[in-house]
């Protein structure tokens, strides 16, 4: 039967038939369909794990975790969740290396995404920490590493599931002593502020993120919230537990009214929110779900923006072009777009991989209704800003570039297609993302 | 394929020539389209819609062309816009219409049959071809161009619009049967807009430009409403119209 598919943001759905493969053969028969997509926990905000009228392959079939090893390697199926993951490995002492802002990801989706966290500026993204992974394509599966075909390896990342179908992945995790993380946080009254805190002292901490609010208009323009840590040692704490993060105990259970989400609305939940934080505070302890995954404890929390859904605009740019995340910040609080949850970050060093997102310097994601009309061209001016100063956009959150747009942002495109040509010549492995952005045409 | 705006990449538009399509067109060409194929039966025109298109951005035009006073051929003439495409089509606009001329056409029997097959018989077959094509897709919509004109008949247009109430009442069951199909099927309902079509006829209220009407239809693609009015308020103006006691209505309708 045919099943409708969004991403997270809940735009531009298309029906597609879906499959849950449990074995790599089951996956390798169902790479003969013409047009075929995995697809994890459908935590992409656009059409990523979406193909219209093709073939999707629900990873989480592919749910193995073998036991962790005395240093720390652990392999795993591609559909196991960061969640499951974290369950299991957190009683034992370890964490994963990378996390994004949710736990429910899997792993197959990480590396397709190739996804990145707070400590992106110490730890580097996901692909960093994967050891070796097997990778199903239409022409057979391959065992990968860095040493081991490395061009299809680290293509792999961020290519958002156009190489094949990952089946399973060898992770490094890290040694934890705790379940909690110290952290410091303070508010700054505009963006200067904040973005010159960071420069100077993101470098002394594993985890750095700062909340911005982009609501706040004339001298308040982009406060923000900068909170910093890392994993708490036995030591620093009276007790030390290592208990895994329990589910969410809220949900929103239907689409909220279209319009839930306006400027009033969200100005006013940035006021509370902002005043909330402390202004200034020192090792406080937090949970790693409190820290790490806070949206977690609201399931369904996309449902709030309504029928028509939100986008997230995502984008890196190198140090010397810092001026854009500053000219984003000002033209979208001049233009009353509303947006809430605006997160600054700073990135260190990128990967070899050909489309993965990090690159250093900054990223700003920005969680944006659909809805008003002024959005989407202010967007497109986003994006020339953010090509000018040779920047990007991320595609794991993209649901509206352009395909020229994206050729300028992902300069190694080309050499990614002709990659991906070699073990799909016949184009099997597409998406709606793919498609609209011509991934495989390069 | 569309973006999260509902902003279409490949476009088939059925009467392309058609003031208002082409001005959508452009619009859409701005935005994000990139492929466009128009169909139509005047070759001239076709051209010189595809030259605008590419003027604003799209980079590949077809043209098709076919006669609306021939229904069964309105299949092919779909099947070679979809093929010509060669990709998944994003969104189909049906503009086909012919106003013509009620004060000669009403006692001539050949041409209020021409009317209603041009403004009814053609389009609803036409559809009958995109419904199934975009079904298969996954993905899809359709854009039928409407009028305010069917909701309340006047005397002085009933072969046209009359027609055009029969399609506009077909559509809403028609997009009723899309839905979970994945595809989507809107009604757009302008008022009196000025164009080729409309030259000579006198303006009445609520009248707009083309570009008026294109950018209406623009949010609406955006928001998804099942009915586009343009201008919006008409909504309001023919729910108050559709219930007037016909004496009054003949009054208004005639000014």
């Amino acid at each position: 039967m045919r099943t409708r598919l969004t991403g997270w943001g809940r735009t531009a759905g298309s029906l597609a038939e879906l499959t849950t493969p449990t074995s790599e053969d089951e996956v390798a028969n169902a790479l003969g369909a013409p047009a075929v997509i995995a697809r994890g926990l459908g935590r992409s905000y656009g059409d990523a794990a979406q193909v219209s009228g093709g073939l999707v392959l629900d990873n989480r079939g592919l749910d193995a975790i073998a036991p962790i090893g005395p240093d720390g390697l652990v392999t795993l199926g591609a559909g196991v969740s960061i969640d499951d993951l974290l369950a299991v490995a957190i009683p034992q002492g370890w964490f994963v290396p990378v996390t994004p802002g949710t736990r429910r990801v899997s792993i197959g989706g990480a590396v397709a995404a190739d996804v990145h966290g707070k400590n992106h500026h110490v730890d580097g993204s996901f692909a960093h920490h994967v050891r070796a992974m097997r990778l199903v394509t239409p022409s057979g599966v391959h065992e990968l590493s860095p040493e081991r075909e490395p061009a299809l390896f680290w293509a792999t990342f961020g290519a958002m599931g156009l190489t094949g179908v990952v089946s399973e992945v060898t992770l490094q995790l890290l040694a934890i002593e705790s379940d909690q993380v110290l952290v410091d946080t303070d508010r700054y009254d505009d963006l200067d502020a904040v973005m010159a805190a960071m420069v100077e002292g993101d470098a002394r901490y594993r985890y750095s993120v700062a909340w911005v609010d982009c609501m706040a208009r004339g001298r308040r323009m982009g406060r923000s919230i900068l909170t910093r840590g890392d994993h708490a040692g036995s030591s620093d704490l009276t007790e030390a537990t290592r208990v895994a993060p329990r589910g969410a105990r809220l949900a929103v259970p239907f689409s909220a009214p279209p319009g839930l989400l306006n400027p009033v609305t969200i100005t006013a939940f940035n006021e509370l929110w902002f005043r909330a934080a402390p202004r200034h505070r020192v090792g406080e302890a937090h949970s790693i779900s409190s820290f790490f995954h806070p949206l977690d404890g609201l399931r369904d929390w996309n449902r709030l923006y309504g029928p028509r859904g939100f986008v997230q605009y995502q984008f890196a740019v190198p140090d010397d072009g810092a001026e854009a995340v500053v000219t984003a910040i000002s033209r979208l609080s001049a233009s009353r777009v509303p947006s809430f949850l605006a997160v600054l970050k700073r990135f260190g060093d990128a990967d070899p991989a050909p489309l993965s997102f990090p690159q250093p310097g900054w990223t700003l994601a920005l969680d944006l209704p659909v809805g008003p009309a002024a959005l989407a061209p202010l967007l497109d001016e986003l994006d020339e800003l953010v090509v000018a100063a040779r920047g990007r956009v991320y595609l794991a959150k993209d649901a509206r570039l352009a395909p020229s747009t994206v050729r300028a942002m992902y300069p190694r495109l080309a050499e990614f297609a002709a990659l991906a040509d070699t073990i799909d010549p016949e184009h099997h492995l597409t998406s709606d993302l793919a498609r609209r952005l011509r991934l495989r045409e390069g | 394929m569309e973006n999260a705006f509902g902003q279409p990449q490949n476009v088939v538009v059925l009467g392309g020539s058609s003031d208002i399509a082409r001005a959508l067109v452009k619009k859409l060409c701005a935005a994000r389209t990139h492929t466009v194929v128009l169909a139509g039966r005047n070759q001239d025109l076709l051209d010189q819609a595809a030259a605008e298109a590419r003027d604003y951005g799209a980079t590949t035009t077809h043209t098709v062309l076919f006669e609306a006073t021939e229904p069964l051929d309105a299949a092919r003439a779909v099947a070679v816009c979809f093929e010509v495409m060669g990709e998944p089509v994003d969104l189909v606009i049906e503009a086909v219409g012919l106003l013509g001329k009620q004060l000669e056409y009403e006692d001539d029997p050949t041409m209020a049959a021409t009317m209603a097959v041009v403004n009814y018989a053609w389009p609803v077959a036409a559809l009958a071809e995109v419904r199934r094509r975009l079904v298969a897709q996954g993905h899809g919509r359709i854009l039928v161009l409407s009028s305010v004109a069917a909701i309340r008949v006047r005397r002085i247009s009933y072969l046209y619009s009359g027609a055009k109430a029969g399609l506009d009442r077909l559509c809403d069951g028609l997009a009723d049967s899309l839905e979970g199909t994945g595809v989507t099927l809107q009604i757009v309902r302008p008022g009196f807009v000025r164009s080729k079509m409309t030259t000579g006829e006198p303006e009445i209220p609520f009248t707009t430009g083309v570009n008026e009407v294109a950018e209406n239809i623009l949010r609406g693609l955006a928001s998804g409403q099942r009915v586009i009015w343009s201008p919006p308020i008409l909504r309001y103006v023919f729910f108050a119209l559709r219930h007037l006691p016909a004496p009054l209505w003949r009054k208004v309708a005639n000014r």
